[in-house]
């Protein structure tokens, strides 16, 4: 008895130095908590290759896509939706831009405009069905995926390298990073750089952030995904609104395929394969909501840089069996969910007291 | 054209009646897919009677792959319909979840010798272990969907990123090799009988999961937790255990659809084995009709689903479509599915045909 009444007391307690925090709030902080401390837990215990700032653009180099698919997920996630498709659009985005570039001998900015129409034409359709003929999202972009993977392998099946000048030279552009260079065996000095995808990939952090926070249309995701009911109430016009995140959510899937592209270049069936699985994952570990409501793009762009950095410091640890990999992943992802569904409770719990 | 309509209206309620069945959809999809075969070529009716190379006689030919493989998916579909059920989710982990239940199998036969002269364990000793193993993977899933009340989708997730990467850490890796024949049986031919195994141990599933909803309260309990948790709650029934039941019960399915594809190859593929199996299983539940939102089931529309699926990718593949380019198709007959079956669409389908039917009296 005496225990159980000590054990309401600190929870009170905790709860009431937790008050001034809002659920947004604390799972973004967790989980940039958790990101410096693996990244200074690298570096002290993995040392050299971890204190190159260059290792830390190295990974934005790798997940510039991610980042963007990451913030379409995030987006369908906060209105309380998901989409598992846009693996399957970055494939098939790469796939078709790299036929139109290599086989047909286009010019880059077209093929960016394939890229966004690929992406539009999924984001509608898919939204269409979701918002309009409410069928559940999971299942329209479990086919959308399947879809997008089947239609990869019939434009073309064997995977290839793109040999066009124009391509090249955008593809080997670096961006130099001032003053965050470091010199190398040979003593030179060499420049930190980053690759134009990353530059892309925090322009659209940038933007989402700022439409999520001080708009009307960003303020109506988070009011659909908190209660459908009092957004209806509300006078938010629902289905709207959830067939616009959709569609966004397809337009970010096809820049950040193009981006993908241009950081690969080359097409392949089997290309981002998962990566709507590291897209979900990133965005959970990022703080946001499966329920809808929650969530932060600063989130979601912390949530891609700790999953790259486990599997950083899985691969240098000597554990580069390709399991280790897969496992870690999970194992952080199922933390996170446990995590996120420990906070609800509390909320729940809250609300009723 | 009036006479035609009020023809129709007349024998709209005996109609109605074989419409309405559950097992209406998936038995018109088969006999659709069946006429489309026999106009293309008849020849995909064929039956063989051959020999193997042991020297047993072997049935071949389309109709007798799509028993074949269909069966592993009506197994498969028997455990999905009851996740389907219970908690209104999907479990799309079961690709990798045979993935790790084979593994197990093969770790169990071999030892720790990758390939060995005999088995190391006798056959039925180690599909226990993995159904086990498979049955406590699915007691996972249904623990963070039961408990931390994560959308199952979501939760199987995890297992689904992780599945394939901890089968292959089980056997280091390595790709046993089993070299006894008794242990292809199960997924081939037993010797005498041209019929393939997977056929009878589907049947026996069957049987076995009919002769559980006849005897138990597992069909009631399943659905009145899928329709309204808190009533069922109220009830006296506790959904939590129900849906974690659902979800060991789908493990066990897939530690007998593990057995039957390793035994096909004796060996194992980490990455390839049973991959995109969590599509067609879902899509057999969809196609017999059942809610995927959770609640009603018919565990006989599903398993006829499960071989229209079946029926559907052998005439895909009889015309030399590639095994990659097989989704794009399977994708768009699911959303033909879920948008006709969308209750919006309906609404406005009975909607369009009220009118017609005002306008007729008029």
């Amino acid at each position: 008895m005496s225990k159980s009444n000590i054990k309401v007391a600190s929870g009170n307690s905790l709860m009431n130095r937790a008050k001034n925090i809002t659920d947004t709030n604390l799972l973004l902080t967790i989980t940039i908590v958790v990101f410096f401390a693996m990244y200074i837990g690298a570096m002290v215990f993995q040392g050299a290759g971890f204190l190159k700032p260059q290792t830390f653009f190295n990974i934005l180099n790798a997940n510039a896509a991610l980042i963007i698919l990451s913030c379409g997920m995030s987006l369908v996630m906060i209105t309380g939706s998901i989409d598992i498709s846009v693996g399957g659009i970055t494939a098939l985005v790469s796939m078709c831009c790299a036929v139109y570039l290599d086989y047909h001998g286009g010019n880059v900015f077209v093929a960016v405009l394939v890229a966004l129409a690929i992406g539009l034409a999924f984001g509608l359709f898919q939204g269409f069905l979701i918002a309009y003929l409410d069928i559940q999202p999971f299942i329209v972009t479990l086919a959308g995926m399947f879809f997008a993977r089947g239609m990869t392998t019939i434009v073309n099946t064997k995977p290839f390298n793109v040999e066009n000048e124009a391509f090249t030279a955008l593809k080997m552009t670096r961006v130099v990073v001032p003053g965050m260079g470091s010199v190398n065996k040979l003593g030179k000095y060499v420049n930190a750089y980053v690759e134009i995808g990353v530059l892309v990939a925090l322009i659209v952090v940038i933007v989402l952030f700022c439409v999520l926070r001080w708009t009307k249309l960003g303020r109506s995701f988070y009011a659909l995904g908190g209660n459908k009911q009092s957004a209806l109430m509300l006078g938010i016009n629902v289905k709207r609104t959830k067939f616009i995140a959709h569609l966004l959510c397809g337009i970010l899937a096809g820049i950040g395929g193009f981006v993908y592209f241009l950081h690969v270049g080359s097409g392949s069936a089997s290309h981002a394969t998962g990566a709507e699985m590291d897209a979900i994952a990133s965005s959970i570990i990022g703080g946001t909501m499966l329920t809808g409501g929650v969530g932060n793009i600063i989130g979601t762009f912390f949530g891609v840089l700790s999953l790259s950095t486990i599997q950083n410091i899985v691969s240098s640890a000597g554990l580069d069996q390709a399991w280790w990999t897969g496992i870690t992943r999970a194992v952080m992802l199922c933390l996170f969910l446990v995590i996120q569904s420990v906070v609800m409770t509390m909320r729940k719990k809250k609300v009723a007291e | 054209m009036q006479t035609n309509e009020a023809k129709k209206s007349n024998e709209s309620n005996f109609l109605m009646k074989i419409v309405k069945n559950q097992c209406f959809i998936p038995l018109a999809a088969l006999l659709l897919l069946a006429l489309f075969n026999l106009i293309a070529d008849p020849s995909f009716f064929k039956i063989t009677l051959g020999y193997n190379s042991a020297g047993n006689p072997v049935l071949s030919g389309f109709l007798v792959t799509i028993l074949d493989s269909g069966s592993e998916l009506a197994i498969l579909a028997i455990g999905m319909t009851l996740v389907t059920a219970a908690t209104g989710g999907q479990d799309i982990s079961v690709g990798a979840a045979i993935a790790i239940s084979g593994s197990v199998l093969l770790r169990v036969l071999c030892g720790s010798n990758s390939r060995p002269e005999t088995l190391q364990a006798p056959i039925i000793v180690a599909f226990l272990v993995s159904c086990v193993v498979a049955m406590l993977f699915g007691a996972f899933n249904g623990v963070l969907v039961a408990y931390f009340k994560i959308q199952p989708m979501i939760a199987t997730l995890i297992l689904y990123t992780a599945g394939r990467s901890i089968a292959a850490w089980i056997n280091n890796n390595e790709l046993p090799v089993i070299s006894d024949t008794t242990f292809t049986y199960f997924g081939e031919f037993i010797p005498g009988i041209p019929i393939p195994t997977p056929f009878f141990i589907a049947v026996a599933c069957m049987i076995l999961i009919g002769i559980v909803l006849k005897v138990t309260n597992l069909r009631l309990f399943t659905q009145a937790v899928g329709i309204n948790e808190s009533s069922s709650r109220l009830n006296g029934l506790n959904p939590a255990f129900i849906k974690v039941l659902s979800f060991v019960i789908l493990g066990l399915c897939v530690a007998v659809v593990g057995l039957i594809k390793v035994s096909r190859i004796s060996t194992i593929n980490y990455s390839v084995i049973a991959k995109d199996i969590e599509m067609d299983a879902i899509l057999a539940v969809a196609l017999g009709g059942n809610a995927l939102s959770g609640g009603k089931f018919n565990m006989a529309a599903s398993i006829i689903g499960a071989y229209v699926i079946q029926f559907l990718t052998t005439t895909l593949y009889k015309f030399q479509v590639q095994s990659d380019a097989l989704p794009a198709y399977k994708a768009m007959v699911v959303i033909m599915l879920v948008v006709v079956s969308a209750p919006v669409v309906r609404e406005k389908f009975s909607s369009l045909t009220k009118k017609l039917k005002v306008k007729e009296v008029a």
